[in-house]
């Protein structure tokens, strides 16, 4: 602690250099938080996927809708425990930039398939009741300031038109990884609305099974009884239509750590610049503390101890604010990233890698000082 | 600690050869010289006689390429280099003609630098260095950074931290050399109330031969070679 002083006062000479460097390096770490959140947001639906639930759609592609009709056979599949369906509706809230998910879901069975969304039973109650009538989730209340009884104008993209819906409950995640950023309406509701050449159809089916074990054997029956007809479909589990879904967009993981890297090492070479620039305008009063008697160690411990500090100032801004914009702004991305928080294990690894920037680039100068000559260095000044 | 003929600094056939590309550049050829505890020695000579070579050896900074260099009762050229280190922060106070303070430490802090090294409370440290501002007449000057004092304070402020750890040595390079005249009669003052009062040994570099007017002994130095 007695170095503390002289560490902070050498970080200070120069201030403008000092604060550019610190706000370089929390860009970077912004940067790289919040693409690790994009990771671990996709990481967190596949975490909130059901083991015992399977996800039955059109084998040729999610665009194409199933009937309605093969609610009963798929519910007279062995191991099929219980069954509801749904239809993603694709809208808007006022402005197209206002995106989240929304699904209109059969009513009766959802709440058995769905025990993750909790509501209370008045709510339920009242949701049921009303054909209009909707259920939102917690994070996506609080973002527009809804509460129950309000009506919500929808205006849908895949199904035209202004669509309204009144708030009879607002649903809370079972578990921290439960999106809720969801409005769910009644499957009847937009159903009975379209033309009578699009009714009956569902977009997907969910299959309760009674053991995840089972999930392998459903998906083949399943997949064998529709394979012939005209609406073939595919079964998996909720887990790997997630990750189908993820994978859409490429191997988004790879890419986004690559980016992630390639920022984080650019800034690493701008620190390291900085520290040495830093460590070398000082080569006389390194010489001078030496000559009092401060060790090669010593010497070695406080020009690291600088960079480091820097870098770990550095990092707590990026991450704490990363951490701290998300947690705020109920930032979705367009509906793509519910839950898009960034989790404290993340703020630990940008504090993390923060520490690590700080050693790499402080490791040069702090070596190059302590094994500076005194004599040299004294010489050079006088 | 002395050496084993009683002096506190006891040179013998010293060497220090430079070396610059592949030339070789004798700076100290077959230096010999005993300096007794409590004495102040000028060391006076033309530019590139070798004085502040001899100075550096004595402190430490720097290592003989022959001969046996003893100080305070320690072969430098035996010691590790951070044996070396903590024997300097023990044995030397070095007082530079630049004053090279630390410009973003306080004279209070500047003066504190070589307690850190030593097991001293937070509390001890800050008596003993008002002590040593105290001595020096800065004690009003303590939360002054270097740019807001004059150069004769500056040099005042490297003073006592020199004195402030109590080294056995006090080693100058020419510590009135960026001084007026006035300034540095203050300095040489105080460097023999050092000597007089608390017994410091004294090892002055000077061009100066007024300056080496207040040491006890004057010895010279042309081309490497000390006189008799």
């Amino acid at each position: 602690m007695k170095y503390l002083r002289l560490v902070l006062a050498n970080l200070l000479r120069s201030k403008r250099r000092t604060f550019l460097t610190v706000f370089s390096i929390a860009v970077a770490l912004f940067l790289f938080c919040t693409l690790r959140t994009v990771i671990t947001s996709f990481e967190a639906a596949m975490r909130a996927s059901n083991a015992t639930r399977l996800v039955v759609r059109h084998a040729a592609s999610l665009v194409f809708p199933l009937p309605l009709a093969y609610r009963e056979r798929l519910a007279q599949v062995p191991g099929v425990t219980g069954i509801t369906y749904g239809n993603w509706f694709g809208g808007y809230y006022q402005d197209p930039k206002n995106q989240f998910a929304q699904f209109a879901m059969d009513v009766s069975t959802f709440d058995a398939l769905f025990p993750e969304c909790v509501v209370s039973e008045p709510e339920k109650e009242a949701f049921r009741a009303e054909r209009t009538a909707c259920i939102i989730g917690r994070s996506l209340a609080r973002k527009y300031g809804w509460k129950i009884g309000d009506e919500i104008p929808i205006i849908g993209t895949i199904f035209p038109g202004e669509w309204r819906f009144t708030v009879r409950g607002i649903y809370t995640g079972a578990t921290k990884d439960v999106d809720e950023n969801t409005l769910f309406f009644h499957w009847d509701y937009l159903d009975q609305s379209l033309p009578a050449g699009r009714r009956s159809l569902v977009g997907l089916y969910w299959l309760r099974i009674a053991s995840p074990d089972l999930a392998p054997a459903v998906s083949r029956r399943v997949d064998a009884i529709f394979e012939n007809s005209a609406q073939p479909t595919k079964t998996e589990t909720e887990k790997a239509f997630q990750a189908g879904f993820i994978s859409m967009l490429g191997n988004v993981r790879l890419l986004l750590t690559i980016i992630g890297s390639a920022i984080v090492f650019a800034i690493l070479l701008v620190t390291i610049n900085t520290m040495m620039m830093a460590a070398r305008e000082r080569t006389a009063e390194i010489a001078i503390l030496k000559s009092l008697g401060f060790g090669d160690g010593r010497i070695l411990f406080l020009v690291g101890a600088e960079a480091v500090l820097l870098s770990l100032a550095g990092g707590l801004l990026g991450s704490g604010l990363a951490a701290l914009v998300f947690h705020e702004s109920d930032f979705t991305g367009g509906g793509f990233f519910p839950n898009f928080r960034v989790l404290p294990e993340t703020v630990v690894l940008g504090l993390g890698l923060a520490l690590v920037m700080g050693i790499v680039s402080g490791i040069v100068p702090a070596i190059q000082a302590a094994r500076l000559r005194v004599a040299d260095a004294i010489r050079k000044v006088a | 600690m002395t050496s084993a003929n009683g002096s506190l600094i006891h040179l013998r056939d010293v060497h220090k050869v430079y070396y610059r590309d592949k030339l070789e550049i004798p700076v100290l050829q077959g230096i010999d010289l005993d300096v007794d505890e409590g004495e102040f020695l000028a060391l006076m000579g033309p530019s590139g006689s070798g004085k502040s070579t001899l100075l550096n050896l004595i402190g430490g900074i720097d290592l003989a390429t022959r001969g046996e260099v003893q100080v305070a009762g320690e072969s430098l050229s035996r010691l590790s280099p951070g044996r070396l280190a903590a024997w300097r922060a023990r044995h030397i106070g070095f007082i530079f003609q630049l004053y090279n303070l630390i410009p973003v430490l306080t004279a209070q802090q500047n003066v504190e630098l070589p307690l850190l090294l030593t097991r001293l409370s937070s509390k001890e440290r800050r008596r003993r260095v008002l002590f040593a501002l105290e001595l020096v007449g800065l004690q009003d000057r303590a939360k002054h950074f270097p740019r807001q004092l004059s150069g004769g304070e500056e040099q005042r402020v490297a003073i006592a931290r020199a004195i402030v750890a109590d080294p056995t040595l006090l080693v100058a390079d020419e510590p009135t050399g960026d001084l007026d005249a006035r300034n540095a009669g203050e300095i040489l003052t105080l460097l023999q109330r050092l000597n007089a009062e608390l017994k410091k040994t004294i090892l002055m570099v000077t061009h100066d031969p007024h300056a080496a007017e207040r040491a006890h002994i004057t010895r010279h130095l042309d081309k490497g070679v000390l006189q008799p």
